[in-house]
């Protein structure tokens, strides 16, 4: 990495009398998990670049709650819904984005609910907006040609209706985007989602994320790209499963652009 | 008086099956409103919007064209084939005969297309007859549909294709009568298909062709009745409730999961400073509510619509990734399930005068076992194959959190995760003060 990352904190910005243009909510995974650690300083090397404003939360970020809700656990949802409400609006903030789909679910949806309104944007829609707002643009073609398929996360398609912010980027790497036969609305899930993540799944004849990972393998793709940190582990849990590690690369779609741009 | 008979025993045959149909039905609204109550007066632009697209409109239906496209074809010709049932009514009350032919060439026009939908419906059934039994489609052999579900899938076809078949033979046996200038039988409509079929009466006296014309008529409208009447037993109930379910449907993000009311009051409370902890609780406090869902009462009323209104076509679980890996969880089931959990409690309504009486029973364990609850991936893969918007992974929520809320049962890796989320403010075992370190390693 060339340059130290500048990550300016909000209680940093809030004592220097400045609020910036959006809040970055890292997650549990762009925080901890050594993969997804990757993910998010691509994504604060594309904020870096594109002048963007911004500042994380940091240590007084908190799990959104929402592997707890999905395991059925309502009483710590709402406990941590609330405390993290109360420190977001007492930053007074107003826009949120964020690289993991299951945050971003659950600040935009059930957050308002407990009296957390906020304007959250999943970091794919964020970059495409600053694309077309000139504020990052993409030479060079390291990735012209590249097959690529695109993985839906459940929880940002299905669940929210965002399918083409993550296609048209990949368009914008002039990669030829390859659909795998459960795409869009019908995709299929990588198996982490539900709390899944965290507990050893149910006997079978297989797991989800090898099946999605044969999916993905039938399109003979170079690079299986993803939007989301726990889709991530599953696809490249899958890929190595399959012994497939050298040929195709698990990346998020932050990262193919800052790669692309040779951050 | 004797040659009123024929309108009487018509008049009657449609009062008991009108009577006994409207009985069910009130059984039906009964076990329905067994469930908690729930607030669906919003947004009722996008709920009538949802109702004419997807229950009217089929859209969700030719996401498979196949299946979509035939079925389209029956349904259809289930509702225009309903003007000739009302014809059938007013000329068995009356004793009239093709009371509506006054009309002319539009009468023409609509028998023609009777026809021709009724053999559409036909070719149809047929066809899914052999997807069901002869090609064994993946989705209609899982383990739920052995027993009753295969027999009334199977049923259902072999009653459509029957009453097409009466209502094309006694249109033939009119089409000959009306050749042969039968008193009564005056000439009225257009046979496009029956006229193929006359030909097998050739020779018939007008008696015997009165006989075989009145046989499929009296066979056909008492069919019909039946088949209303075998609704109520049937998964073939969707044909009525597709269209207030998918009025009742969700209309929020898919990924919306609802907040419980009755936590936000106590959290509030835990997260409020100026809050006595040890403050008795108002005389007037109401009694703790139950979280989560063990048995059908716990659910609410839509949930239970929604599983009158299972069709059983596994697109849910043929969509399900748990499913398609061998898990036993299937979305169908969970909705077949509470079908039956939930008429079990309504018999044991009825059998103890409306008081239910405990049978040691319920949904969770009895029916739907806890592997099954815990392989969903709240993927909303199920919600979205529905096509008469069905949420079977509400049920499933509101299951784990009986078994989390009420039950502490949750896995033990679940526990940890939680144990981490309460201690840590992450699923995994790192200290929260960690939390920023990534931005100083390389
Ligand atoms: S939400 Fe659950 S039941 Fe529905 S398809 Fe996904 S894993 Fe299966
Ligand atoms: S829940 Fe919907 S998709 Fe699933 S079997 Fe029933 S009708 Fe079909």
């Amino acid at each position: 990495m060339a340059e130290e990352l500048k990550v300016p904190t909000m209680a940093e910005l809030f004592a220097a009398g400045k609020s910036p243009e959006v809040l970055f909510w890292v997650g549990c995974a762009g925080s901890f998990d050594d993969r997804a650690k990757k993910i998010t300083k691509a994504f604060v090397q594309l904020l870096t670049k594109a002048n963007v404003s911004f500042a994380v939360l940091g240590t007084e970020e908190s799990c959104t709650g929402d592997p707890a809700k999905r395991a059925g656990n309502e009483f710590l949802f709402q406990m941590q819904a609330m405390t993290n409400i109360e420190v977001m609006n007492a930053y007074e903030i107003k826009k949120i984005v964020t690289a993991c789909p299951h945050c971003f679910n659950t600040i935009k949806n059930e957050y308002p609910g407990l009296g957390g309104k906020f304007e959250v944007v999943h970091h794919t829609q964020f970059l495409k907006q600053l694309f077309e707002e000139g504020r990052i643009s993409l030479e060079g073609g390291k990735f012209k040609g590249k097959r690529i398929t695109y993985h839906d996360p459940c929880y940002l398609g299905r669940a929210n209706n965002i399918f083409e912010a993550p296609r048209e980027l990949i368009r914008k790497l002039d990669a030829e985007l390859v659909e795998m036969k459960s795409c869009k609305q019908r995709g299929l899930c990588c198996g982490a989602g539900g709390a899944q993540m965290f507990k050893e799944p149910e006997e079978g004849v297989k797991d989800v994320n090898i099946e999605r990972t044969e999916q993905a393998m039938e399109v003979e793709p170079e690079i299986i790209a993803a939007a989301c940190p726990f889709c991530n582990t599953m696809m490249t849990d899958g890929v190595k499963n399959k012994e497939k590690e050298d040929s195709v690369a698990v990346m998020d779609i932050a990262e193919l652009i800052a790669s692309a741009e040779n951050l | 008086m004797m040659e009123y008979l024929p309108n009487i025993i018509f008049a009657f045959v449609l009062v008991v099956g009108i009577g006994y149909f409207a009985r069910n039905m009130n059984r039906l609204r009964r076990n329905i409103k067994l469930g908690k109550d729930v607030d669906v007066s919003d947004n009722t632009g996008a709920r009538w919007k949802n109702m004419a697209r997807i229950a009217l409109g089929q859209t969700k239906m030719v996401v498979r064209p196949i299946a979509g496209i035939l079925h389209v074809i029956v349904y259809v010709g289930f509702i225009v084939i309903n003007i000739e049932v009302l014809e059938i009514i007013i000329d068995g009350l009356l004793g009239t005969h093709r009371i509506f032919g006054s009309l002319g060439v539009l009468y023409d026009v609509l028998i023609a297309s009777f026809e021709v939908l009724a053999l559409l419906v036909i070719i149809s059934v047929s066809a899914f007859w052999v997807r069901r039994n002869i090609i064994r489609l993946k989705r209609f052999i899982k383990p739920e549909m052995k027993g009753w579900p295969k027999q009334d899938g199977n049923m259902i076809l072999y009653i459509e294709l029957v009453l097409m078949i009466l209502f094309l033979t006694m249109n033939a046996a009119d089409y000959q009568l009306q050749q042969l200038d039968a008193a009564h039988y005056t000439k009225a409509g257009a046979f496009p298909i029956s006229q193929i079929i006359a030909p097998i009466f050739e020779g018939l006296s007008i008696s015997s062709l009165i006989v075989v014309e009145r046989i499929a008529w009296w066979l056909h409208i008492v069919g019909i009745l039946f088949f209303l009447n075998y609704l109520y037993y049937s998964k073939h109930l969707h044909i009525l409730l597709a269209f207030p379910n998918t009025y009742y449907g969700k209309v929020k993000p898919q990924g919306q999961f609802k907040n419980l009311d009755a936590v936000t009051e106590e959290v509030k409370l835990m997260l409020d400073p100026s809050a006595d902890p040890f403050a008795a609780p108002a005389e007037d406090a109401a009694e703790p509510e139950k979280f989560g869902a063990s048995d059908v009462t716990d659910l609410n009323w839509v949930q239970l619509l929604n599983a009158y209104t299972c069709t059983e076509c596994g697109r849910c679980t043929d969509e399900c990734p748990a499913n398609q890996t061998g898990k036993k969880l299937s979305p169908r089931k969970i909705m077949m399930d509470t079908r039956d959990r939930l008429e079990e409690v309504g018999k044991n309504l009825e059998a103890n005068k409306g008081k239910f009486v405990d049978d040691n029973n319920q949904l969770l364990d009895n029916y739907i076992t806890r592997e099954e609850l815990w392989a969903c991936t709240t993927c909303n893969a199920c919600v979205q194959a529905c096509p008469v918007s069905i949420d079977p992974l509400s049920i499933i929520m509101d299951m784990r959190q009986y078994l989390v809320m009420e039950q502490s049962a949750a896995p033990t890796d679940l526990n940890n995760m939680m144990g981490n989320v309460e201690n840590n403010g992450a699923p995994w075992p790192f200290n929260q003060m960690d939390r920023l370190n990534w931005a100083n390693e390389k």
